[in-house]
Order: structure tokens, then sequence, then C-alpha cells
């Protein structure tokens, strides 16, 4: 490594990039857009099949496409995406060196083998066995190795982040606690390590299964096991993404927590209890009791969903405090009709936390609930629900990172800005689309993963009533237009990038500029701005219609409920 | 100080919680914990569980107690003799098979009695979905799933594979008679 060039500040923003964590930044940014593109296209098959009149691929490229998409999308871009966010918020925001980056570099190379490795098996055509490859449907054995290969490489890259938090300690390269950004980011990380590991002691059995060194692998266990990791595999996007919102909050805003006890402590309840919810997926199964259900499928009584409604009030309750500070203190909701609308960052950052708590949030709760999963179970309600968590919660609060990281990171000036104005609203408005398309066909009882709800080739038949396909139909139209917002994020992203005006400010230096902060010793306040002695009431008035909406969609499915055969 | 800043002060826990904050914690723990007791609560007074009896057994011997029901109480065939369609006696223990691709056999059962449902795969998972009631369960290779099922509405019911099985997923369709 050489030393003489390794710092460089970025003029705009003042954030201070150390050389080889910042390539790593790209490279992992850069493969996750790939990855985000592979996985589009096949949205737009699977999308295009699934709706009744479109109905597009063979039955045998739809599961391999649909099995390709899932990895693509909810492993590959997330978690690529996910390294480039944790050495951006260890090195970057503690203005420290990366840890080890010849280890950094051979995760990354693990990372992408892996990826290949698995997106070539499904290629092949012999592992279309969903994201999910339950056993004892088998898959090729290159199939698991390269997610093995892949986890392998993501863990080395938690591991350097970690290491990079003990640099930046050692070498005092700030004072006090780290951010609370940073902090979300070690929530995410400490997540990721159970979830690797969850996936290392499912997929490594269930490899040497595949060669036939191991007879049998109980399929009980291998869904309680997996789901360890497929299901906390999503809890670290949670993490993720908030720490983003908080991030594009200080960034745009200058937002600072509204205080840093709640949201530390609700981060601290993510690590305790949000790795319970591998019990979702194994509540209608057999010889599981009702006791394990019920406090696992809460994440011990809805201690993590408690710490997300904290965050989905405290990071607009943030936004709102800074706007009232710098004047916009008229009524209850002049800030957030001041707020740059126009800027993707912010309203990237702002529709994925709307979507992923309104829509995401309640469904999740809801579908988790023991007894009203009977209902829900393997109905295509439960990918509405996640495509409102994950594909517009998670990737729309990446896509507006991005959209900041462009000329901070890669130092390019963006390219179709107008476009850029509407992506986040276009794939937005698609996304949830999907979502609660998806979530009335599965109330109707349409299956997932599933190629021909017609059931035409069936001997016995059936038909879903006929709201059910124009259900899918509507679906089918926001899929296309969600592809197209994604379209656009992925043209601007790599378009700027390659033909991007370059900006100025690329010089390095030999030193790191520490970063030194007046440490106060007064406790502040808000400033005496609010209404009523309540420094954000807009936001809590937001939260309350939140509610509102919750208890009364929660009480709606109980009825659903008891309105079928009785059973125990 | 700023979300991407270090906290502007090295004490910062003592910094009191702001009213907005306060009341929404408090209102929203309340929240999670009515949440959380409904799901005890409804198996006292709902009607509609989980199923919690499971037993693990292998396909032969499932295959051999289905078998012995269909061959007691067929009453006719249907899908050009492939389904066997079965009434059983009220309040018997009653076997129906998941493989690829189909639910064997066909039951009618008599509304509002009850019935235990034995469910378990031949083969690779299902996914037990019946409609349009929508009623979903995981059916696993190795455990015999019993649901105690009480049918309240008469009609032709379909049970729907939802849980992805291979080539011929699409083709699970089985039946059920409520009269």
């Amino acid at each position: 490594m050489a030393n003489t060039t390794e710092y460089r500040i970025c003029p705009d923003s003042g954030l201070q990039f150390h050389k080889p964590a910042e390539t790593l930044m790209k490279l992992n940014a850069v493969a996750a857009v790939v990855f985000l593109l592979v996985g589009g296209v096949l949205a737009l098959l699977v999308t295009l099949t699934r709706w009744p009149a479109v109905h597009l691929l063979p039955a045998d490229m739809f599961y391999q496409a649909l099995t390709a998409h899932g990895l693509d999308m909810l492993i590959f871009w997330i978690i690529f995406f996910e390294i480039a966010v944790l050495y951006f918020c260890s090195s970057t925001l503690l203005r420290c060196r990366l840890a080890t980056p010849r280890w950094a570099w051979l995760g990354f190379a693990l990372m992408l083998i892996g990826a290949v490795t698995t997106n070539v098996a499904i290629l092949r055509g012999r592992s279309s066995v969903m994201m999910t490859s339950y056993v004892p449907m088998p898959a090729e054995p290159v199939f698991y190795l390269g997610l093995i290969l892949f986890a392998v490489g993501a863990l080395i890259g938690c591991f350097v982040f970690f290491g990079t938090l003990v640099i930046a300690k050692a070498e005092r390269t700030y004072e006090g606690s780290i951010p609370l950004v940073t902090f979300g980011a070690l929530t995410a990380a400490i997540i990721a390590i159970f979830t690797i590991a969850s996936g290392a002691i499912i997929l490594i059995p269930t490899f040497l299964w595949s060669v036939g060194y191991i007879s049998h692998i109980d399929p009980l266990m291998y869904r309680t096991i997996w789901w360890a990791f497929g299901h906390s595999s999503q809890q670290i996007n949670v993490a993720a993404h908030v720490a983003v919102w908080y991030a594009i909050a200080a960034i745009v805003f200058g937002a600072k927590p509204m205080s840093e006890k709640v949201s530390r402590g609700a981060f601290l309840l993510y690590i305790l209890f949000l790795q319970l919810a591998s019990a979702h997926h194994l509540l209608v199964d057999p010889g599981i009791s009702s006791e394990w259900k019920i406090f696992n499928t809460s994440y011990a009584m809805y201690l993590a969903v408690l710490a997300s409604m904290v965050h989905g009030l405290t990071v607009p309750g943030s936004i709102e405090i800074a706007q009232r500070q710098k004047g916009f203190n008229k009524g209850l909701f002049e800030w957030i009709r001041k707020a740059p609308w126009g800027n993707p960052v912010f309203s990237g950052m702002f529709l994925s936390l709307i979507i992923f708590g309104v829509l995401g949030g309640i469904s999740g709760v809801v579908m988790g609930t023991e007894q009203i999963n009977i209902i829900i179970h393997n109905t295509i309600y439960v990918p509405g629900h996640f495509h409102a968590t994950v594909a517009t919660g998670t990737t729309l609060a990446f896509m507006a990172l991005t959209y900041f990281l462009i000329p901070v990171l890669f130092r390019r000036d963006m390219i179709l800005k107008g476009l850029a104005k509407w992506q986040p609203y276009i794939f937005g408005l698609g996304m949830s689309g999907v979502a609660l398309f998806l979530m009335g066909a599965g109330t109707l009882g349409v299956p997932r993963r599933h190629w021909d709800i017609s059931l035409a080739d069936s001997v016995l038949g059936y038909q879903f009533p006929g709201s059910a396909g124009t259900l899918m139909a509507l679906a089918g139209v926001s899929g296309v237009l969600a592809v197209i917002g994604g379209g656009a994020y992925i043209l601007i992203t790599v378009g700027s990038i390659l033909f991007g005006k370059k900006l100025p400010g690329r010089e390095y230096n030999a030193k790191p500029t520490m970063l030194k902060m007046p440490v106060a010793t007064a406790i502040e306040g808000h400033g005496g701005v609010g209404v009523g002695g309540f420094a954000a009431p807009g936001t809590l008035i937001f939260a309350f219609i939140f509610l509102a909406l919750f208890v009364v969609y929660y009480a709606i499915n109980w009825k659903y409920l008891s309105s079928v055969w009785p059973l125990s | 100080m700023s979300a991407i800043l270090p906290p502007g002060r090295a004490i910062w826990w003592k910094q009191p919680l702001d009213r907005v904050e306060g009341t929404w914690i408090i209102i929203a723990l309340l929240w999670c914990l009515i949440m959380f007791f409904m799901m005890p609560y409804w198996h006292v007074f709902g009607k509609q569980n989980t199923p919690g009896e499971a037993y693990r057994t292998t396909p032969a011997a499932f295959q051999a107690k289905a078998q012995a029901v269909v061959d007691q109480y067929t009453v006719r065939t249907e899908g050009e003799g492939q389904f066997p369609v079965v009434k059983p006696p009220a309040g018997s223990d009653i076997y129906l098979i998941a493989r690829l691709w189909q639910w064997w056999p066909i039951y009618e059962l008599d509304k509002n009695q009850t019935y235990r449902l034995h469910i378990s795969s031949m083969d690779w998972q299902h996914g037990f979905s019946l409609q349009p009631d929508n009623i979903n369960l995981q059916i696993n290779p190795g455990y015999d799933m019993v649901v105690t099922v009480k049918p309240d509405k008469s009609g032709t019911y379909a049970i729907i594979c939802n849980e992805y099985c291979g080539i011929g997923h699409h083709t699970m369709v089985g039946r059920i008679y409520i009269k």
C-alpha cells in the first residue's frame, strides 16, 4: 500500500475517503448495481408471466427466472451494497483507514465468485429450487457452493468493518461515541454475523448432502435454520436502511437525532430480538409448539416492532426539528411542505420510510401473528409484503444514498437530473402497486411461486374469483412501472459514473485529518421549536394516523380469520 | 450533533426525552403488548388456531394408513378413476397424501362435524391451501400433521399446492366436498 496518496477530502461534503476503502466501496456498489440490473430483467420476466393475460414464460423458465430473481435481488444486490455501506460508515464517517484492505479484497472476490457461481448454476437449469432451496428438492452442488462462497466473503467484509472500528478507536480518529449512523451499521453487522453463521450451519450440510456425503436432511430442521439465515438477512437490511435514513436526514437537513438514547436503544432492541423472526415462516408447520411460535414470532412481545415504530417516529421527527429550526416553524406541517421534494436523495429516503412503515411494517406484523398466518402463509400476500419492505424500503433507501454518493464518492456530476428527480416516485409508486395488489390477491388465496393460477392443466381444477385475476393484472402493470423506475436508476447511476462530468477535488493527501468535535457539557434542548411543548408535533400526528391504520387493519384480519373453518 | 457525527455530548445518555418521543414510546409499547396477548387470548377464546399435534412418520407408513381408510370408505371415483371419493364417519381419523403432483384422495365430509385430518408428504415439501376458505398449511415429508377441523360451510373446496414442488406444481389440485 502506497502511503503517500492515501486520503481524499470531498470538497462538497467534507467527508474523507481512505483510498483502499474508496476503491472497495465503488467496487461493491458497482457489483450491487450489476446484480440489480440482472435481477431487474428477471423481475420483468416474472411479472409478465404472473400477469395472467400475458403469461410470458413457459413453466420451467419461469421457475428458473424466479429462483435467480430472488437471489440476485434479496441477497446479491443488497449485500454488495451493504458492504459498501459498512465501509462508508466506518472508514469514511470515522475518518479512519480501512482495516486489512487485502482481506477486504478477498471478501469482495469471494462474494463475486460466489454470486456468479450460483447464477451460472441456475442458468444451467437444474437448480430451479427457488431462493429457499427447501430440502429434499435437490439443486446442483455448485448452487449451494456459490452461496457458501458468497457468505464467507460477506463475513470477511463484516470483520473488516469491525476491525476498522477498532482502528478508529485505537488511533483516536474521533472523540466520544461513534456516530448514530455507524451504530446502526454496527447493528446490521452484528445481525449479519448471526445470519451468515446460520447460513453456514445449514448450507454446508446441504451441500454435502447434494454431493452424497450426508444421506438425509430433516426438512423441518432445514426450514428452521435456513430461515434464521433467510429472514435475518432481511433484518440486516432493516438495520442498514434505517441507518441510511438517519444518514440522509443528517446529510440533507443537518438533522441530529431527537435523542441519541432513544435511537440507540431502538437499535439495541434490534440486536437483541430481530433474529427471532425465523419463526414467521414456521407458524403453520407441523410439530412446533404454540408457546415457541408466539414468543419468537412476536420478537418477544414485539420489542423489535417497538424499535421500528420508534425509528419511524424519530427519523421524520429529527427532520421536522431541523426544518423548524431553519424557520419552517409555522403550524403543524410547514416543515414537510417545504421539504426538498425534488431532491431524489430526500424523496427516495422519505418514500422508503413511508412505504416500508405503512405497507411493509403493518402487513409484516399482521401476517406474522400466529393464527392470522393461517390465512396468509405461502399466498402471494407474502411477496406483496416483502416488496414493500425490501424492494421498496431497503432498495429505495439505497437508491437515495446512491444519488448522494455519485458526486461524493465517484466525483462525477450526475447526468439526467430531471429524470432523477422523478425516479423515486416512479419506482415507489410501481412497487407500492406491486405490494398492494399482490397482498390483495393473496387475501383471495392466490398462491406464490405458481406458474398458472388458471390451474388449467390440473385434473380437478379450481377457479379463483375473477377479482384475483384483475389484481394480478394490476400487479403486472405496477411491476412494469417499477421496472421502468429501477431501469431509470441504473441508467442514471451507470451513465453518471461513465459519462458524468468529472468533479474537481480528486487529490489525495498523505495524512488523514482527525474528526475533532467540540464536546459540549451542557444538555441542549431542541431550541424552543414546535407547538404546545412538543418539538415535533407534525410527526406525532403522522404517527397517530399510522397507528390508526395499523389497529384497523389488524382487527380486520382477525375478523377474516374468524370466518374460516374452525381448526386446531 | 448530526447523526453522521459523534454525539455532541460525551454523556449523551443523560439528555432528557422529548415529550413527543416519550408519548409515542408508551403508546407503541401498549399496542405491542395488546398484539402479543391477542395470540394467547385466541388460543382460549378463538376457534381458528394453528395445528399443534404432529408425529414423525415415513411415506410408507402414512400411505398404508391412508390406503386403509380409502379401502374402507370409498363411495365412488372421480378424475378418470385417479381419485377415490372417500366418505369416512364423523369424528374419525382421515389421511390426506401430498405427492408429486396430487392431493389424494378426495374426501366427502359432513358439515359441522369434527375430523382429525392427517396430512403428510410422500416426497418434497408441499403447501396445503384450501380454497376458497383460504386455510394454508406447510406439509413436510416425514411429519404427520394432525389438523382437527370442523367444516362449517357446505360446498366444493379445492386444495391448491402453494409450496413450489417442481415443474408440475401448477397441476397439483385436490378436492374436498362438504355436504
